[in-house]
């Protein structure tokens, strides 16, 4: 129960087009994430799904229905908000229970119903507080009891963890994680970091300036990106584009992660200087930067010692490598 | 507050200030107690005595409440600020959710046309008033001075709270969109809370104008039932003479209720600002 599908859905706000015939179709219990740039346009294809704006154009079909003109409360559908958005004059268990009580479910129900998601979540213990009583991360998990209460078709999460800080968006990501096996239910999460989207996602829709680029699961978007702008934008740190011609390779550009480009004092394939190095211990990063290729980035593993504005031999591992022809598509 | 921002001298220059501010203006309240509590010789002979020995004399008080019914007047004059407080709040927040809330068409000009009584007096509109109120019959009724009122302090109200709830999180009512909440619930039981310093700050801002206006009172309620305080006390300014006791005594009781009210809405004030909101 809970397959979305998405039939060339448009938006637009008076000329301004920030839809542009989206197609998509979300399979029952699946996780899906909406990530892109800031401006791309995925909130506002979920809070289209929501129910908060109107689509311009297309339909919205869950399970089969088409719900364009259903109000979002009769939608069946959840929404964690990036800013929580709880009821501030509401208890945490009121909160939680609002939904149900507008719906007319008996309060024994309600009851039973908070409690589990409670326990799910162990806010046992903050159920009577008022939300100006929680922490950030307190407040992210009523949220998220708020949506799971209503055993909706669908979860919508908008930036869920934005507002978090790293360790508690860690430890809430891998919550939203066990809560999908858990519950089964069909998610839809729009995030811009694209490391919740990889470590969560059973498919991501990577979507720029309204229109969506690739679908497709995590590692299938990181081994075989269909454009250079989803190349770029799934795997950290991005992914080096060299000048093809320069190297004697086909197409425009071409492609190689970091971990891919090889650093060497003594030979390589060109020369650059290296202009930072970062020691993350497990990890070294070098930034190096050549004359024909512009700043590039190699990821080595372990402790290396590099010293700023040596001068390295680089070399792509060119059977790693993506090759994108003039129009940044993938030439296969 | 720490000891690390503070200094002994920066305090008591900063109440020195404020001591003096606050002498300055209560200084025309304290003047009309205490002569309200003096003789009438006592009043003229030295304006600035306290009510002490001989010069102490409740006359104007006796006076007040002998002549006239200032009981009535008092009703009448809370009936009024109430009601169109009331009116003024609730339509002006409504008006102000509707412009802030939805898009539509002519949207920022209506909302310029709600703001602009704001810069016209609506006494130039009296002759225009007076007509419309002797044609519906609301002449030397509650009812008219009522209706004044409220299209008196509506465009204030709505320019204020609908700056206001431009900035309630659009989150939060989407939230009660999604769990069922419908469009009024959403404005009474989120949004109304949330901007409540807003509407304590604009219902004294209207409530003072309201309480002492006595144009409208004049012009429209004269009659003896339908009289307010401000001006049931005119009647101790006569042409020859003015009776300053009870004049005196019937303005300080005037003070009390609008106090009250005031003590009201600054408590509601403080108390929004320290519930936590969203975030």
């Amino acid at each position: 129960m809970g397959a979305l599908e998405l039939k060339a859905v448009g938006k637009s706000f008076g000329k301004t087009e920030v839809i542009r015939g989206v197609d998509l179709t979300v399979e029952d219990g699946e996780f899906c994430v909406f990530v892109g740039p800031s401006g791309c346009g995925k909130s506002t294809l979920l809070r289209i799904i929501a129910g908060l704006e109107d689509a311009s154009a297309g339909d919205i079909l869950l399970d089969g229905q088409r719900i364009n003109d259903v109000a979002p409360a009769k939608r069946e559908l959840a929404m964690v908000f990036q800013s929580y958005a709880l009821y501030p004059h509401l208890t945490v268990r009121d909160n939680m229970g609002l939904a149900l009580k507008q719906a007319g479910v008996a309060k024994a129900e309600i009851a039973a119903a908070t409690d589990k998601a409670a326990d799910m979540l162990a806010l046992g213990p903050l159920m009577d507080r008022r939300p100006a009583e929680l922490s950030g991360g307190q407040r992210q998990r009523v949220a998220i009891g708020r949506a799971i209460v209503r055993r909706p078709k669908l979860f919508l999460f908008d930036e869920p963890l934005s507002n978090l800080d790293a360790a508690l968006r860690v430890a809430t990501r891998i919550e939203i994680a066990r809560l999908h096996r858990e519950l089964a239910a069909t998610m839809i999460y729009v995030t811009h970091d694209q490391v919740e989207a990889m470590t969560l996602a059973d498919k991501i829709v990577v979507l720029r300036a309204g229109r969506v680029e690739q679908v497709g699961a995590p590692m299938q978007l990181y081994n075989d990106p269909d454009n250079v702008f989803v190349a770029g934008f799934i795997g950290s740190p991005q992914m080096n584009f060299l000048k093809a011609a320069a190297l004697g390779e086909q197409g425009e550009t071409l492609g190689i992660r970091p971990e891919h480009l090889e650093v060497s004092r003594k030979a390589g394939r060109f020369a650059a200087q290296i202009s930072h190095v970062e020691k993350l211990g497990g990890e070294t990063l070098v930034y190096a930067r050549s004359e024909t290729h512009g700043l590039l980035t190699t990821r080595l593993f372990g402790e290396h010692d590099f010293a700023v504005d040596e001068t390295v031999h680089l070399t792509p591992l060119a059977e790693r490598g993506f090759r994108f022809d003039a129009e940044g598509q993938r030439m296969r | 507050m720490s000891s690390a921002r503070t200094s002994l001298g920066r305090t008591v220059a900063a109440h020195a200030v404020l001591i003096a501010y606050t002498v300055i203006a209560l200084f025309p309240v304290f003047v009309i107690l205490i002569n309200s509590l003096k003789t009438r010789k006592a009043i003229f002979g030295d304006p600035l005595a306290l009510p002490l020995g001989k010069s102490f004399d409740l006359v104007g008080y006796q006076t007040v409440m002998k002549q006239g019914d200032f009981v009535l007047y008092f009703q009448n004059s809370m009936t009024v600020t109430v009601a169109s407080l009331f009116f003024v709040l609730l339509f002006g927040a409504m008006a102000a959710f509707a412009l802030s809330e939805y898009r539509f068409r002519g949207n920022t000009l209506m909302g310029l046309y709600l703001a602009l009584g704001i810069m016209i007096p609506i006494r130039l509109g009296t002759v225009a008033i007076l007509e419309m109120m002797v044609a519906s019959g609301l002449v030397n009724t509650l009812t008219a001075l009522i209706l004044v009122y409220t299209a008196q302090g509506l465009p204030l109200s709505v320019f204020i709270l609908s700056e206001f709830m431009k900035s309630v999180s659009n989150d939060l009512k989407n939230a009660g969109r999604i769990d069922g909440l419908s469009e009024y619930a959403i404005f009474f039981r989120l949004v109304l809370p949330l901007v409540r310093p807003a509407m304590a700050t604009v219902a004294v801002f209207t409530m003072i104008p309201i309480w002492n206006d006595l144009w409208f009172p004049l012009i429209l309620a004269s009659a003896e039932q339908t009289k307010t305080v401000t001006l049931g006390a005119q009647v101790f300014i006569g042409q020859f003479q003015n009776d300053w006791n009870a004049l005196l005594a019937a303005l300080s009781l005037a003070i009390v209720p609008v106090l009250v009210l005031y003590l009201i809405f600054s408590r509601q004030l403080i108390r929004g600002i320290t519930v936590g909101a969203v975030k």
